[in-house]
């Protein structure tokens, strides 16, 4: 593993010294598509539906900004990338972007020389017991077995815990979702431990949901984001403000269903501003000054793809928590448009 | 007393009829006798067929249950599936994905077209004593890779593009397995001449290559043309992915098919290379007619062995994101509608898997039947 992130920061470094890239907005619009990276399979975040659409919260971020580009959100062509290939993927300009529930690190923005241009889903590690263990904290999880993945920050994060914590835990390492899942039913661990997302589509699948239990402490810091290549700031600006317009929507009360409506009738200068009606904002992107309101009415804003792919109503069962705009107690902030 | 009880001899002779013999004894003959032969010979056979049978007990009628008796099949999502088994409306619903991927569906009739066309041909060719066997054999080696490439991805004759990324599922597979072992086939019998060759430059490049690729596995091969590749490339030039793939598995199985008919070569006696020289015959002509249809013969088992492991390991191409048969079905299994039936999805693939490779095991051994032509004393 060490070995491979060694390898890919240099093979990623040599790309970037290589290669200057630049005009991506010009190579999509010449294009006609977005090539936007996902991962391969994740629920709620991306995965294919029955007919072979891509469907998902992650998903929902690539096709904004289409809808920017484009005004139409159907023009993506997504790119399955596993947690190996999406480095290489976006740095050799084989997509656009990536939407791909990648963690915004340190090492990742700067010596990867990726730019992060935003934050759709704040994650975090947790931990889920049978509610039987009568447990109501991570910290009284000591001598405990601990169903993990391998090879993931997950592993690390849960070691740093039990560390600091100055307590003990015996891991059971798994390599995919399912199997973990089956070794926490089987009962070969105590508890599980995944990003809080992860943990509530796994335990939507379990046999009796009601009997466990998500522990209230957050071990990790996941704020999840799309991400483009350094350098190319015009580019960069496209996604981070497609992602921001569906936070604003959300503000402002905008959906895909009343946009039409408040764009005639609006006095909101902000609102204005946004859907085109004043000033030449799209333009300064080198969009269409209806960039937004494209957005909006085709995607929707985030509460609309929130509710529609991992919130309460769907199999995932994920409330909003921090994930909740300012105004609601979450920490979901846009920076204004003006 | 009277005579009435005397025999009248003359018409009434003694014939001795001898009693039919006695069966033998039951616990010796039908179902028990081969029972008592076979599993219950000894205290220690005894004891293990009693396990097996109790094996067979905790494992059959579960599964059995699992798949058939408590499955699911109607229905077209999770709510169908509430009896407790397998949920194959999982499977039936994403079947078409499984199969070719995110090829469009308007679009199918070309792959279908594509596969259909080669087993016809492939089976016309393999059944004996057929008109015209040779020109089949030479279109379907030398047309159809044509063919089929210009059926599939389109954009001649108003059949719309479909760009490779979109191919997955078994057609994926089917795609680059085949293209592995029909490629690599020829390329192996080059590498293995030349590594026997007199000839030392050309000798020291099929050695250098050979061990290179036989050293690294298949998953760093692919995973270098995905990492490294892109960096000797002209910046926006991307190459296909599916391209990278082919060749990174053609000239991977390449290496391993060539050992193998090496293995084949060095089978030969030195005698029959002896005496095809002294017929006068080339170098190529000797290995066309004497050496090569000997070698390859007797290394057809491990040939086959190549392509079933080849077609086995075309799952590793997820690493590069192109989506094969299996990567279809753990995406399938990713949807919210489907979270939690990916055993269902694997139970199918590996069912396609077996019968593929079952499919082509069987066909070398009635190969190597026919093949048969007095190696083995």
């Amino acid at each position: 593993m060490k070995f491979t992130g060694t390898f890919l920061a240099a093979a990623a470094a040599l790309a970037v010294g290589g290669s200057a890239f630049a005009g991506t907005l010009d190579d999509v619009k010449a294009r006609g598509q977005l090539i936007c990276g996902v991962t391969t399979g994740l629920a709620g975040f991306a995965a294919p539906d029955d007919k072979g659409e891509w469907q998902g919260f992650d998903v929902d971020v690539c096709r904004a900004v289409a809808a920017g580009v484009f005004g139409d959100p159907k023009k993506v062509k997504f790119v399955p990338t596993t947690g190996q290939s999406r480095f290489p993927a976006l740095q050799s300009g084989e997509v656009d972007m990536l939407a791909r529930n990648t963690t915004w690190t340190f090492d990742r923005d700067v010596k990867l020389g990726f730019e992060f241009t935003g934050i759709n889903f704040y994650d975090g590690q947790g931990f889920i017991v049978r509610k039987s263990l009568g447990i109501k904290s991570a910290l009284e999880l000591d001598g405990a077995s601990v169903c993990v993945g391998t090879g993931s920050t997950t592993e690390l994060n849960l070691g740093d815990f039990f560390t600091a914590n100055n307590m003990s835990y015996t891991p059971v390492v798994y390599v995919t979702a399912d199997e973990i899942r089956a070794g926490y039913l089987a009962n070969r661990c105590d508890a599980y431990t995944t990003d809080r997302s992860g943990l509530a589509a796994q335990r939507s699948v379990f046999p009796n949901p009601d009997d466990h239990v998500v522990l209230p402490e957050v071990i990790s810091k996941e704020p999840l984001g799309p991400l483009v290549r350094h350098g190319d700031h015009q580019w960069g600006d496209v996604v981070r403000w497609s992602l921001n317009v569906m936070i604003i929507a959300e503000e402002k009360g905008l959906t895909s269903a009343n946009v039409d409506e408040k764009k005639a009738s609006t006095n909101d200068p902000e609102v204005k501003r946004l859907l085109g009606v004043e000033g030449e904002y799209g333009a300064r992107l080198g969009l269409s000054n209806e960039w937004a309101y494209n957005i909006i009415k085709t995607v929707g804003n985030y509460a609309e793809t929130y509710e529609r792919n991992i919130g309460p109503s769907t199999q995932i069962a994920l409330e909003r928590g921090v994930n909740a705009l300012w105004t609601n107690g979450g920490i979901l902030y846009a920076p204004p448009f003006r | 007393m009277t005579d009435t009880t005397m025999r009248d001899f003359k018409s009434d002779p003694i014939v001795h009829t001898p009693s039919p013999s006695l069966p033998p004894p039951s616990s010796s003959v039908g179902v028990i006798g081969w029972m008592r032969r076979n599993l219950f010979s000894s205290p220690i056979n005894t004891l293990l067929t009693v396990l097996g049978l109790y094996l067979i007990y905790l494992i059959v009628p579960p599964l059995f249950n699992w798949a058939f008796w408590n499955a699911d099949l109607a229905g077209d999502s999770r709510e169908f599936c509430d009896s407790g088994g397998a949920c194959w409306v999982f499977v039936k619903i994403r079947l078409t994905q499984f199969l070719y991927g995110f090829y469009p569906e308007a679009e199918r009739w070309r792959p279908n077209l594509a596969i259909g066309l080669g087993l016809v041909a492939l089976v016309y060719c393999l059944i004996d004593g057929v008109p015209w066997r040779k020109w089949v054999a030479l279109f379907l080696l030398v047309l159809y890779p044509f063919v089929t490439y210009f059926l599939l991805s389109g954009g001649v004759f108003d059949m719309p593009l479909v760009e490779t990324s979109k191919w997955g599922g078994l057609l994926l597979t089917i795609v680059i397995a085949v293209t592995g072992i029909v490629f690599s086939f020829p390329i192996g019998i080059l590498l293995a001449l030349g590594r026997r060759s007199n000839m030392p430059v050309v000798r020291m490049l099929c050695v250098g290559f050979i061990e290179f690729v036989r050293a690294v596995p298949l998953i760093s091969v692919l995973f270098m043309s995905l990492v490294i590749l892109p960096l000797f490339l002209p910046e926006g030039v991307t190459f296909d992915q599916l391209l990278r793939a082919l060749i990174g598995v053609t000239l991977f199985s390449a290496a391993y098919t060539a050992e193998t008919v090496r293995g084949g070569l060095q089978a030969i006696p030195r005698g029959q290379y002896e005496a095809a020289d002294a017929m006068g015959l080339s170098y190529w002509k000797s290995m066309r007619l004497i050496v090569l249809p000997q070698a390859l013969k007797v290394v057809i088992p491990a040939l086959v062995s190549g392509s079933i492991g080849l077609f086995k390991d075309t799952t590793l191409v997820l690493i590069i994101g192109l989506t094969d048969l299996l990567a279809m079905v753990q995406l399938a299994a990713a949807d919210t509608g489907w979270i939690g039936y990916v055993k269902e999805g694997y139970v199918f693939a590996a069912a396609l898997f077996f019968v593929f490779c079952f499919g082509m095991s069987r066909y070398s051994m009635y190969l190597e039947r026919k093949l048969h032509t007095g190696h083995k004393r």
